[in-house]
């Protein structure tokens, strides 16, 4: 098992090192550079020359990837030009928000879906399992900036229940109810796509599963529904229900930006819209490998537990 | 991003009509404390430190924390004493000596003097200054023409200019030209810009990255204490958001306020505020070949475009016409006399059909968005139906922002006819000069995109910029307006009115032409 996880590590390697030049080449070849952002109106060409050498932007692309990624290796991610501080200092402050946001969101899908995904496949047809259904294709459909909107109209703005935007109050706040407060909207809006997800495929999976075998034989020997859904049944489709985890933690994380900006959270997924929208080069480039190099990590991960689940799955 | 802007926009505003309509309304419950008021701000600032940033939106923070030695009389363009108390100018108009204020000091107890002023300059102009590192410093071209700063007393300053430069006193009254406490960039270096300290009305008190800003009154301050016990700056960046936030009563003050949101506030709980700034909207055309080469053309254009549907219908009210090159904000320099170019298609039409141009064809840079351009995508598609209307052949061409400034601003030439441009300046010198004059076209580093010329402008933006009396260059302004506008470079459209909304809790909140936010007076409930 050690050498499956260190094997996969060493294979991160090359995607990491892929992802720095690729996200480098993004950000050298699309148009507008961070003087002209900075100057705005103010632009002429010697402005920008003169505030491009300032930065230290004038010197060749390949140079400066070097650069970058020498620096980055001992740990100097650069100075953010929009923000003024260290780039990491800021990634690792927005992305332990996203963290917060997104690591909710996912455990809410996780045991929702689940649920509804099993209950589901345990009434095939019947009432709970069309009213999930229904409820579910719901889910599926709403664009979630839609909905995290029309929460924020209804919750927020009419019945002032619960605050508009932000992580913690301005005044007064900073506790972990204040948190909660704040986590609530944002967290089930971005859950509700993921559930839908995850129901449907692990009622999928969970008919699949109910069909075997040893099913038959556990209800045979007289083992009680409830064992043979929640403990024979459910931990066999689970080697299937994993990878779906997995791929949906992606997709949580990813959909965090648009709910972050909505809500205004103050995570990675904003961080990186106004870093790109401001050309902010080094906090982009920063902020992705970041993103990247956890997102990889979390699929070593979701194999591993896979592997563990799984004794077909060998090194 | 724009088309997805505009569906949740309209989603957003076609929902909460609805909602409201269900009656789900319920009174307001005050969320903020009385005495600290409680503004959404559009953006996270970059740094507190006047001399290093360049957006709007950090300058209504510093505003209210720094001074500088000179501002802009209330409710005017107009340059009065702040940290100065006088200044007298060279008869050639290169030397500006000061008399500072005594007895002020920064919020870190240190003294206000002719070093500190001297020590500001120099740290943005001087490359060999211990301190210049604390920056870059991109607009320190403000002060270009500063050649030397001279102390002659703890009290008197002199700065003198290598050409006389009438902007000068102006751009001093420009955030860049705030006067920040020389013993906190001593003590802070680089973080000075998230360790502020100026001699302001309030005075810093902590920055929480990605929140808000607090600053807190200063008792003490030369000019009277404020009224407010603090102001907390938080970056909204989502207009939606925004508008959502001050309609829970989560802020009590909004800038920016999107045109469609304007309607949801139309009660007795809230106070709309309008003002018509240094903001001009307007299409740069060709004049160097193709159909604009022609003047008959250029007014032709003018004529055509319904200037009045697109800041009513277009812009819903949020901009008034334009008539000229100068935006009115600028009142002693603006010349009154100018009438914006009726909307009048037949004059129009005679105008081309004089020129023998009947159907000229022309390619029009549009943007889908980017400083001060507004709405551009649909401003830019009306005039494009207008021009239609009278004969023209219009071609559409759309660029994200920073595209279309690198198409636009080397110059039309061999690529378009037309294109969208807005700027915001702080004195009425700045537009013209940069992009107006002959010595202005972009081969030669200014702005003029469309090779405007003509003899008589330049030598009126020359002469006004050496001159030092304000009416002497308020005449030639006039002058200088009524000829562009007879010649038509451009077509003047529309000079924006910045709004604010705030809650029926707050009082004495006025804007600013010059669009900064000060906040001294204000008082919240």
């Amino acid at each position: 098992m050690g050498s499956y996880i260190l094997k996969r590590l060493f294979s991160a390697i090359p995607v990491l090192l892929g992802i720095t030049i690729i996200v480098f080449a993004i950000m050298a070849l699309i148009p507008g550079d961070p003087a002209t952002a900075i100057l705005g109106s103010y632009a002429t060409p010697e402005n920008v020359e003169k505030l491009n050498r300032d930065l230290g932007l004038d010197k060749p692309a390949v140079a400066r990837y070097f650069i970058w990624l020498g620096n980055m290796l001992t740990g100097d991610f650069g100075q953010s030009f929009a923000l003024n501080r260290p780039v990491i200092d800021e990634v690792l402050e927005r992305f332990n928000a996203t963290l917060v946001l997104a690591g909710t969101a996912f455990v809410l899908c996780c045991f929702l879906g689940i649920l509804a995904g099993v209950i589901s496949a345990s009434r095939q047809y019947g009432f709970a399992d069309k009213a999930i259904t229904f409820v579910v294709l719901l889910g599926i459909s709403i664009p979630s900036f839609f909905l995290g909107m029309m929460m924020i109209l209804l919750f927020a703005v009419n019945l002032r229940w619960l605050p508009v935007s932000g992580m913690y109050a301005i005044y007064g706040g900073g506790d972990l109810w204040d948190l909660l407060k704040h986590l609530v909207m944002p967290a089930a809006a971005l859950a509700v796509v993921a559930t839908g997800v995850i129901a449907r495929l692990s009622r999928s999976a969970m008919l699949e599963v109910l069909r075997q075998d040893f099913i038959r034989t556990a209800r045979a020997k007289g083992v009680s529904e409830r064992r043979v859904i929640w403990g024979h049944a459910l931990r066999a489709a689970m080697v299937s229900i994993i990878p779906v985890l997995g791929i949906q933690a992606g997709f949580v994380l990813s959909g965090a930006v648009y709910i972050e900006i909505v809500f205004q959270w103050p995570g990675v997924g904003r961080m990186l819209v106004d870093a790109i929208l401001k050309r902010d080069i080094l906090l982009v480039q920063g902020g992705v490998v970041f993103v990247a190099a956890c997102y990889v990590l979390f699929n070593i991960m979701v194999d591993v537990a896979q592997s563990l689940l799984d004794p077909r799955i060998k090194t | 991003m724009q088309l997805m802007d505009w569906t949740r926009r309209g989603l957003f505003s076609a929902a909460s009509a609805g909602l409201l309509a269900l009656g789900l309304g319920l009174p307001a419950t005050a969320q903020t404390p009385p005495g600290v008021l409680v503004v959404g701000q559009i953006a996270e600032p970059k740094a507190l430190d006047p001399a290093a940033v360049t957006a709007v939106n950090d300058f209504r923070i510093l505003m209210n924390v720094f001074d500088g030695l000179v501002r802009y009389k209330s409710g005017t363009l107009e340059v009065e004493p702040a940290l100065a108390t006088g200044w007298e100018i060279s008869e050639d108009g290169t030397e500006y000596t000061f008399a500072l204020r005594d007895g002020v000091t920064f919020h870190d107890g240190s003294a206000f003097n002719a070093d500190v002023v001297k020590f500001n300059f120099d740290r943005m102009l001087n490359e060999d200054h211990p301190f210049h590192d604390t920056g870059p410093f991109p607009l320190s071209f403000f002060f270009s023409a500063v050649e030397n700063v001279e102390v002659v007393d703890p009290l008197t300053v002199r700065f003198t200019l290598n050409a006389p430069y009438a902007p000068f006193l102006s751009n001093l009254a420009y955030p860049t030209g705030l006067i920040v406490s020389q013993a906190a960039v001593e003590q802070h270096g680089a973080d000075f810009g998230r360790n502020p300290s100026g001699t302001g009305p309030f005075h810093f008190v902590e920055w929480r990255s990605n929140e808000a800003v607090v600053v807190e009154r200063n008792p003490d301050h030369w000019d009277g204490a404020p009224a407010l016990d603090a102001v907390v700056f938080r970056p909204i960046t989502d207009a939606n958001t925004r508008t959502a936030e001050m309609l829970a009563g989560g802020i009590d003050l909004m800038v920016e306020v999107p045109p469609v949101a304007l309607s949801q506030f139309q009660s007795d709980a809230y106070t709309v505020s309008e003002q018509a700034g240094p903001h001009v909207w307007f299409l740069i055309l060709n004049a160097k070949e193709g159909p604009f080469a022609e003047k008959a053309v250029r007014q032709a254009a003018n004529y055509a475009v319904n200037k009045e549907a697109l800041v009513n219908d277009v812009l819903e009210g949020t901009a008034e016409v334009a008539a000229g090159p100068t935006p009115p904000a600028f009142a002693w320099a603006y010349n009154e006399s100018l009438e914006p170019y009726p909307y009048d298609p037949e004059k129009a039409r005679a105008l081309l059909a004089e020129a023998g141009m009947e159907n000229p064809a022309v390619t029009f840079f549009v943007t889908e968005g980017g400083s001060g351009m507004l709405d551009p995508i649909a401003m830019g598609t009306a005039i494009q139906a207008d021009l239609q209307a009278v004969g023209f052949d219009v071609t559409i061409e759309t660029y994200e922002w920073n595209t279309f400034l690198g198409e636009v601003n080397p110059g039309l030439e061999g690529k378009a006819d037309m294109a969208e441009m807005a700027w915001m300046t702080n004195d009425p010198d700045t537009l013209p000069f940069l992009a107006l004059r002959t010595e202005a076209w972009p081969d030669k580093g200014g702005f003029n995109s469309g090779y405007y010329s003509n003899p008589k402008v330049d030598e009126l933006l020359e002469t006004a910029r050496t001159a030092t009396d304000q009416d002497e260059r308020a005449r030639l302004y006039k002058e200088m307006q009524e000829i562009v506008q007879e010649d038509a470079p451009w077509v003047f459209v529309a000079n924006w009115k910045q709004n604010a909304v705030t809650s029926d809790k707050v009082e004495n909140f006025q804007l600013e032409p010059s669009f900064f936010l000060l906040l001294k007076d204000v008082v919240k409930n």
